[in-house]
This record gives structure tokens, sequence and C-alpha cells, in this order.
């Protein structure tokens, strides 16, 4: 026996993890909640068995599962499927509602932010509504201006929402586990982007909680926050700017809303330098509220003004040479980072 | 058809706890003591009294701003729906909802929304979550002429017949829309041809007559909760005010209310259950009973203690928002 096969009989190599996709991750995840809870159902344009388990398969075999009465293949009907969803969630069911892409939330818009996100209140805590608004979005595959759009602040800013969006496979699985047993509406995000992205398998009944950011890398001289697409992106950054012997820490967000303030305010502490990256539009972004409380509570440890980069002021354009003029760049992210090291007070 | 006394009996009752309800707000608010935003129902009280008294008690409601007489005919306490009128913490919903969100799940009241339409797609949901779990339910929205022009009515109708959801549409036509009149803001004689185009069963009917609105509410409960679907029911009846208490209607033409004074449910209802051998001296102390309650519902209200700030944080999320 050669020396390897020697080693492969004595200790056979631990199994390498199967890897999923952030579409299998996101159809296992549902798969689970169907399976565990009779009251998870799920309504959107083109999700049954019929239509071949929706536009980007995410409820790929589902309905041969659970049956059309769980999977509702709706009419092209956004405030229809908001509502339904709502009225759902009133019982106490826990309905995702599949809105293709996240432009199209716009028509709902009235279900989500003066239903969905109020209902508990104005009710005084007598009904909620335990539901999973999932959509997707995405610079960068040349959709243009009404199909690429990243909406998160416009939800951020109404008390009552939680917005997700996951960077990985892995935390695909664990997010939506967690989103459909929340007790409060949902926002999910998912980058078309992401969805071939492959993590290991972090298996059946993985919870990633709602409200805690990861840290992607661990760095000490700069606090990188983003998430969803430009972890990846922050990510490569770091590892260039490491070369230049800049240490950035990279905060993968994962809930946008509520803010993990912890996590962040404690890195921050440690680097006393943060630049935060987002995909959507910089003006009036996410970004300018973690700029703002940054400053709040950390003006006498910071070492420079928090950066914020974001998308360009203006419809994403069909184009690729604009798209990709549009859309953050690394350079501009490294430049953000070396302006906060370079700073001078 | 004719209806059995008890049934009459229970129209009755509802619509005069509904009238009496009314009377003694608008005195509030005519006085002062009372200030909010109130939408009354004066003219509109038979038809939801008679649409309620075909449901049961756990059967869903979804209704509107002008919806006081649809909560109460569906059997909303008198007390804690006054002292959330009035803001206060033992309201149903704590004084944080208000006259235009009044919820109480524990009759079957489970939205009240105030944006024109928005209940349509939602009392589909609730619809849809007793047809999965087969628990018999049947839900009724109620909204008026002028919600059935937003989109939101169009897509509900439609996904309600395509999935043959247990929904009543109660369209309530009190011929206006704020101060636009019906034939000025629809092209259509009724609405109720509009069911046609979703291939859904449409019944037009006399609001204001009870035996006939009973039977109509009857009809679509029985279908719903037999599985034969939704059904849209233009119950039309007349705006006997303006749009909100106090509100001007000087844009009303006097042929209109003329024609309204003559329509009344109330004395044509009284005099319906004369026919039916009730006598004044019985209905008399049935309407003193529910003064009686009345009454004590209003000074519970307004002996009741105003929310505690801290509110504010609670009931956003399931957890508290941090101080
Ligand atoms: C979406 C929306 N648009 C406008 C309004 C303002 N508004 C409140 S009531 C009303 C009239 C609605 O008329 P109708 O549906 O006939 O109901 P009614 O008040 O007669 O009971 C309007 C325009 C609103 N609340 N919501
Ligand atoms: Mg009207």
């Amino acid at each position: 026996m050669s020396e390897a096969e020697t080693l492969e009989a004595v200790a056979p190599r631990a199994k390498k993890p199967k890897q999923i996709t952030m579409v299998q991750a996101l159809n296992a995840a549902i798969d689970e909640a169907m399976a565990a809870d009779e009251g998870v159902i799920l309504l959107g344009e083109d999700v049954g068995a019929k239509q071949g388990g929706g536009v980007f398969k995410v409820s790929s075999g589902l309905t041969e599962k659970y049956g059309e009465h769980r999977i509702r293949a709706t009419p092209i009907s956004e405030q229809a499927i908001m509502g339904a969803c709502v009225g759902a969630a009133l019982t106490g069911m826990r309905p995702i509602a599949e809105i293709m892409l996240m432009n199209f939330v716009t028509v709902a818009m009235d279900q989500i932010v003066n239903h969905a996100a109020k209902l508990r209140f104005m009710s005084g805590g007598q009904t909620n509504v335990p539901m999973v608004i999932r959509t997707t979005t995405g610079v960068g595959v040349g959709f243009g201006g009404q199909h690429s759009d990243m909406l998160e602040a416009w939800f951020a800013h109404v008390p009552g929402l939680k917005i997700v969006t996951p960077s990985n496979a892995a935390d695909a699985r664990g997010l939506m586990r967690s989103a459909i047993e929340c007790n409060d509406p949902v926002i999910f995000i998912e980058n078309i982007l992401c969805y071939g992205l492959k993590s290991d398998d972090p298996g059946t009944d993985y919870r990633v909680p709602l409200g805690q950011a990861a840290i992607a890398r661990e760095g000490s001289d700069v606090s990188l926050i983003t998430y969803g697409r430009t972890v990846l992106d922050a990510l490569e950054v770091a590892e260039t700017l490491a070369a230049e012997s800049v240490s950035v820490e990279v905060i993968d967000l994962r809930t946008i809303a509520p803010f993990d303030e912890a996590t962040v305010t404690a890195s921050v502490r440690k680097t006393g330098r943060a630049v935060v990256l987002h995909e959507a539009v910089r003006a009036y972004g996410t970004g300018a509220e973690i700029a703002s409380r940054l400053h709040e509570s950390l003006f006498n440890e910071l070492k420079a003004p928090v950066q914020r980069i974001g998308g360009a002021f203006s419809a994403v354009p069909m184009a690729s040479v604009l798209e990709q003029a549009w859309i953050p760049k690394k350079e501009e992210i490294a430049a953000a980072i070396r302006t906060t090291m370079d700073w001078k007070r | 058809m004719s209806l059995d006394r008890d049934t009459l009996l229970d129209i009755y009752t509802r619509t005069m706890k509904v009238a009496r309800f009314d009377e003694k707000m608008r005195s509030l608010l005519m006085s002062g003591k009372l200030a909010t935003i109130y939408y009354t129902m004066r003219g509109q009280e038979l038809v939801t009294s008679a649409m309620m008294a075909a449901l049961n008690q756990d059967d869903y409601l979804v209704t509107t701003y002008r919806g006081q007489h649809d909560q109460i005919a569906k059997g909303v306490p008198l007390d804690l729906l006054i002292a959330e009128i009035a803001g206060r913490a033992t309201g149903t919903c704590k004084g944080k909802g208000g006259s235009m969100h009044i919820t109480h799940p524990a009759t079957g009241v489970m939205v009240t929304t105030g944006v024109v339409g928005s209940g349509l797609p939602i009392a589909n949901g609730l619809a849809l979550s007793s047809q999965n779990r087969k628990d018999g339910k049947v839900t009724v929205t109620c909204f008026g002429d002028g919600a059935t022009n937003i989109g939101a009515f169009h897509e509900a109708m439609n996904m309600a017949q395509l999935y043959k959801l247990p929904v009543i549409f109660l369209c309530q036509n009190n011929r206006y829309g704020e101060h636009t009149a019906f034939a000025d803001h629809t092209r259509v004689d009724s609405i109720v041809t509009r069911a046609a185009a979703y291939g859904m069963k449409g019944v037009k009917v006399d609001g204001n007559d009870a035996v006939a609105m009973y039977a109509a509410a009857k009809e679509a409960v029985d279908r719903a909760r037999a599985g034969e679907g939704p059904t849209l029911i233009e119950a039309m009846c007349y705006r006997m005010m303006g749009h909100f208490f106090g509100a001007d209607f000087s844009y009303m033409p006097p042929e209109h209310i003329e024609e309204m004074k003559a329509e009344d449910p109330l004395p044509k209802l009284n005099a319906l259950m004369l026919e039916h051998q009730f006598t004044q001296a019985e209905l008399d102390a049935i309407v003193a009973k529910l003064e009686a309650e009345i009454e004590a519902a209003v000074e519970f209200a307004f002996s009741s203690p105003f929310p505690d700030a801290d509110e504010i944080r609670k009931d956003v999320f399931e957890e508290e928002i941090a101080a």
C-alpha cells in the first residue's frame, strides 16, 4: 500500500461538507419551515409546480410536497398578494409573499407600510403580522432602471418592519428560518448576483438570529460596514489592503433593521475608523443613518469622519459601462478606507 | 321571503344600538366633551345590522373608518369601543388606534383601515386562512361605493373568485365618496355589474329593506360556508350627513336630501316591527335598555385613564423598543 492509501485506510478523511447555492439554501429553509408548520404558505407569481417553481426556482419542488393550497400561484396582483399575506398572518399563519423583483414592491406599498407594519401597534398588540416578504434585486445584470433597485432605506424608515439580506448561502438558510419564525413582518432581500454563490451547507434547522451582524473578517484599523452582495467586494478590498498593511474589519450586517448597534459600535470603538458601503443609492441611504449614529456615539473616539459609499444618484442604467460606473467600485472602497487612514485632525 | 320574529328582533336591536350610539357620539362631539374625527353612519345602520345578524361571532370582519356600525353590529363591547374613540388606555387598542383603527379579534373585528379599498385584499387573506384550515369561518369586508374605483378592489375581487374564497364583499353604496356623487365617479349604473367581470356572483339590494337585506346577506354567508365562493353585495343606502361629523354637505342637491329622508331606515324598520306584532312599548323598552348601556359605556370611557407615554415603545415589534 502506498502511504496515501495507508492513511486513507487508517483515518478516512473527514467528509467534505456538502455545498449548496443560495437558491438551494432558501428552498431548503422554506421546505423545512413548511414541514414544521402547516401555517407556512407561499404566495407569488409563477411559484407553483405548473409554472416551474418560480422564476428563480426558489420554490421548486414545494407544490409537489405541500399542495396548491399552500403554494399559491397568484395573478399579477402585488397588492392582492401582500394583502392576502397580511390577512392570513393576522390569523396566526406565517405566509411568505414572493415579489418577483424589488421594484414591484412599490405597487404594494400601502399594504406593507400602512398595514403589515402598523397593525400590531394600532391594535394595541391584539394582532400581529408574522409574514415574510421575499424579494430579489441587484445591479450588474443589465436589467435597467425598473428591475434593479435596492429600496431598503424606504422600509428601514417605517417602524414595525425588519429588513434582512444575506450575503452567502449559509446565512440565507439560517436567516430565512428565523424570518419565518419572527412574529413581525420581515422584508427579505435577495440579490440576484448572489443566487449562485455556494457555501458549506449548515444543515437542517439552522438559524441565524435576526438583529445580529457578523464579523466577516477581523481587522484592527478600519471597520467596513456593509450587507448583501457588497460584502464580497468588501472582503476583496480588505485582502488587497492587507498587502499595504491596512487591517480592515468587515462587518456583514445581515439584518439591516433593527440595526445591530452593539456589534458595530464595538468594532468602530476598536478601530476608530469606519466606512459604510451599500449598493443602494448613496443619498439618503442607510449609510447616512449608520454614519450619523456612529458620529453621535463615538465622536471623540473617531480618528476620521465616517465615509459613505453607495450607488450613483440616477436610475440604474442599462448599458454595461454605465452600470459599472453607477455601482460602487472596489477602487472607491479602497480610496475611502485610505481617506480614513490618512485623515489629519 | 319574510323574517322570523327572533331574527327581526335581533336586527332591530343591533340597528338601534348603532343608532343610539351614533346619536350619543354626535352629542358628545357637539358639546365638545369629545374631540376626535368621527365618521357617522347615519342612514347605513340597517345594512350592516342585517349583515351581521347573518354571521357568527367568530366570523371575521374587515371594515373602514366609517365602520362603527359594522363593529357594534358585529359585537364589539360598547365600553371598550367608546374608550378607544376617546383615546383611553382601556380602549380596544389601548388608545393607539382610535375610531379609524378599531380592532377586536374577540368579536372577529380583525382590521379597520383608514385607507380606501385596502381592506379587500386583507379580507382575502383571512378567508384564505379559513379555507386552508377548514375552520368554517366567513369573512365580510365593508367598503363604500368610492372604494370600488381603487385598484385594490380589482385585484382582490379577481383573486377571491380565482381561489373561491369564503369572503363577502359588502359595498355600502351611500351614493357619495366624500363630496363626489356616484354618477360623477363611475360610469356604470350599478357596482354590482362589475361582479360579472370576475365571474363572481353579485347581488344588488335595498339596504334599507330589512327583509331583502337579510336575505341577501344570508344567502352570501351560506354560499361562502358551503365552499361556493365569494359574493359581491351592493347595498343601496344613503349617507344622511356630511362625510365626517361636522363636515359641510351643502353640495347634496335638495332632491337627493328629500329622497334620503323618505328612505330613512329607522322609521321604516320601526314600522316593520309593528307589522310583525311587536308593540311600540316593547320596542321602546329595548331602546331604553340600550340607552342605559350606552350611558354606562360613556361613563366607563370618560372615567378611564389616558395611556401611558411608554406605550409608544410597545407593540412596534413583539419586543419593546429600548427607552
Ligand atoms: C387611498 C385613499 N384615498 C383617499 C382617501 C381620502 N378619503 C377618505 S374617505 C373617502 C371617500 C370614500 O368614499 P366611499 O368609498 O364611498 O366610502 P364612504 O366614505 O362613502 O363610506 C376618501 C376619498 C383615503 N382615505 N384613502
Ligand atoms: Mg360612499
